[in-house]
């Protein structure tokens, strides 16, 4: 560390010196962001060798991990009775605030739970994480994909209730929420207390992880990887100065995690929405430009799931990317969310499950698709690039300055999730460690550092890591769901028999 | 008359004249004066996850805070003898102010002028443009 400040100082002092000194900058930057690379490349693949474990099935490595989160997923989808299919109206109505009474306002709404829930997860997993899996499986990933999303609102219905129902409530007003407490709470109802808290405590380890890696290095790369690419590519001056960009953002962020400026926030806050419409407003232009390739587009996506022409492992090896990349954007049956759904103001813990199983519907199978779509049809995916330099060169193919939006997007969709994952791993880190003021300042100074470490390593090790640690997470949440759903199942027969002998009664109905 | 004269009040300079004007009215017609604060909430806006977390917290507060706020007022119309009543809501003024009104019998609003010809207020309108062009009772604007 000692070396790496000295360095960064160094180049500090040398920066805005002669021309001459350019050279020299750029060969200390390499050595730094080499230096990050060997001393942690190590270590992520030794955690994602172990989390992702695999075996030969037809011929194609298969992670056991993305086959846990899918029969998980398709196991709730059966037992709800497709909950994610009969209740989506209802859903959309408790969202639009029908079911919400009056003189709550104030509170926290569904729709406000549902949109902080869904900035930490739209972000760059659709536009980085969709061009990985297209580039690698094929387009017949984008069919899988979205057949996980599916499936994955039953896991998110699933966890989001029991964040709820087993949250935390303070004297002061305030909540705290998530897998650890349905985890610890909810087993020791069922006499389990023991093995509650040991599954508890692993997911609030690896929640930790999985924020400061998947949730933080990863958007940190990412994001600086798209500067780069629109200032120039090589010749960029930011180009092997990673650590500058990482220091840029921590800085940013540490600003508003640490010093509590909420305008930083505020601002991120508002513009991510704009972001996102902006986003599928550009995606829609783009696939309107070419839309007499839609069906031969569509015709590649089906075709691709289940023929697997030209992927590497076939039809198993689209599979597995696109399942693998639903589950790395929406989150479904990771438990994160349920952190952000825990704060909704409703006596049903229930009504928060039928909300957030819109989550994955919208951040998988509408914002993924689109970019799946985007990337196909502008037959980019010849070019060999991958991630979001992909996703780049495709929206360029019809508005050449479209890259500097998508640049302007991709910093923000990674500040926000940066933003949301700073809160899901203090949630677990505070679980771990109690909460105090030294606490909580010693886990956002390390997020900060780990920000800086992103943007110095290349892709392949930070997508390692943050894969496997936010996958590892799914590990004890998926037992939990397991043990528990039937505590969901009678909270749903509770709630929908109050619905029908009038006790939960729609305002808005009532009103008009 | 004796009814209900309801009045947008948030201690600026304007509302402290609607008071006023509508303590001297209740005072020749025995009309009862509802005093309403509403704090701008809308269900819709984007909070951060910590923001989510200390809601109720920050509510309670924020109503605490209202109460004191109207508080004064409220008590200096008692000192006059005029019958008072308080309402302190969260969402959209004149939205809910109308919404009050529907439901008090023989309403009247009385709300403070507050703009000018400006062309941002001409631009927004004000909360007293929203309330004459959607109140379901008459309005009085006090200058």
């Amino acid at each position: 560390m000692k070396r790496y400040i000295l360095g960064l100082t160094a180049l500090l002092i040398s920066n805005g010196s002669a021309h001459a000194q350019d050279a020299a900058e750029a060969a200390g930057a390499a050595t730094i962001d080499e230096w990050v690379n060997s001393a942690v490349a190590p270590v992520s693949s030794a955690v994602s060798s172990v989390i992702f474990y695999s075996v030969d099935f037809a011929g194609t490595e298969f992670p056991l991990i993305v086959g846990w989160l899918v029969v998980a997923a398709a196991i709730f989808t059966v037992y709800f009775g497709f909950v994610q299919f009969r209740k989506f109206g209802h859903a959309l109505a408790l969202v639009r605030g029908d079911y919400s009474d009056p003189n709550d306002a104030g509170e926290v709404s569904h729709f406000q739970a549902l949109a902080t829930a869904l900035s930490g997860t739209v972000g760059l997993g659709n536009i980085a994480g969709v061009a990985v899996a297209v580039s690698l499986g094929g387009p017949g990933a984008t069919f899988w994909m979205i057949v996980a999303g599916l499936m994955g609102m039953a896991s998110k219905f699933t966890e989001c209730t029991l964040g709820v129902k087993y949250r935390n409530e303070y004297p002061d007003g305030t909540v705290s929420g998530g897998p650890m407490y349905y985890l610890s709470k909810g087993f020791a109802e069922r006499g389990m207390a023991g093995s509650g808290r040991v599954l508890a405590v692993i997911f609030a380890v690896c929640c930790v992880g999985g924020s400061i890696g998947g949730g933080n290095m990863f958007q940190s790369n990412q994001a600086y990887q798209q500067v780069v690419n629109v200032t120039g590519g090589e010749s960029s001056i930011l180009a092997g100065n990673g650590w500058l960009f990482g220091l840029i953002m921590a800085i940013a962020l540490g600003v508003v995690i640490i010093g509590g400026i909420k305008s930083i926030a505020r601002v991120t806050e508002k513009i991510v929405p704009l972001m996102a419409i902006i986003y599928i407003g550009a995606c829609l232009i783009i696939i309107a430009v070419n839309s007499d390739k839609i069906a031969w587009a569509f015709g590649e996506i089906v075709n691709g799931a289940f023929t697997g022409a030209g992927v590497a492992g076939g039809v198993v090896g689209a599979l597995i990317q696109g399942f693998k990349r639903a589950a790395f954007s929406n989150e479904a049956g990771i438990g994160s969310a349920s952190i952000a759904h825990s704060a909704v103001r409703t006596k049903e813990p229930i009504t928060e499950g039928y909300v957030a199983l819109l989550e994955p519907f919208i951040d998988t199978v509408v914002i993924c698709t689109m970019t799946a779509l985007v990337i196909t049809i502008s037959g980019t995916l010849s070019t060999g690039l991958t991630g979001v330099e992909l996703t780049s060169a495709a929206f360029a193919t019809v508005v050449p300055w479209f890259p500097i939006v998508l640049t302007v997007a991709v910093v923000l969709f990674a500040f926000s999730t940066m933003m949301s994952w700073s809160y899901y791993g203090l949630k677990a880190w505070t679980y771990l460690f109690g909460e105090s003021r030294a606490m909580d300042l010693l886990f956002k100074l390390i997020f900060c550092c780990f920000t800086v470490l992103g943007a110095s390593m290349n892709l392949g090790p930070v997508i390692d890591f943050s894969d496997s640690m936010i996958f590892a997470m799914a590990i004890p949440n998926i037992i939990g769901l397991y043990v528990l759903m039937p505590v969901v199942r009678s909270e749903a027969e509770a709630y929908w028999s109050k619905l029908d002998a009038g006790i939960i009664r729609n305002f808005r109905h009532a009103r008009s | 008359m004796p009814g209900t004269l309801i009045v947008g009040f948030d201690k600026t300079e304007a509302s402290q004249r609607a008071l006023a004007f509508a303590a001297a009215a209740a005072k020749a017609t025995g009309a009862t004066i509802h005093v309403v604060h509403i704090l701008e909430w809308s269900p819709y806006s984007f909070l951060t996850a910590q923001e989510l977390e200390e809601r109720h917290k920050r509510r309670t507060e924020e109503l605490s805070r209202a109460a004191e706020l109207i508080a004064p007022a409220i008590q200096s119309l008692e000192a006059q003898n005029i019958a008072v009543t308080s309402d302190v809501r969260y969402g959209h003024a004149a939205e809910l102010i109308c919404e009050i009104a529907e439901q008090k019998p023989d309403a009247q609003i009385v709300i403070g002028r507050t703009g000018g010809f400006s062309v941002a207020r001409r631009i927004l309108g004000g909360m007293a443009l929203a309330l004459i062009q959607a109140s379901p009772v008459p309005v009085t604007v006090v200058p």
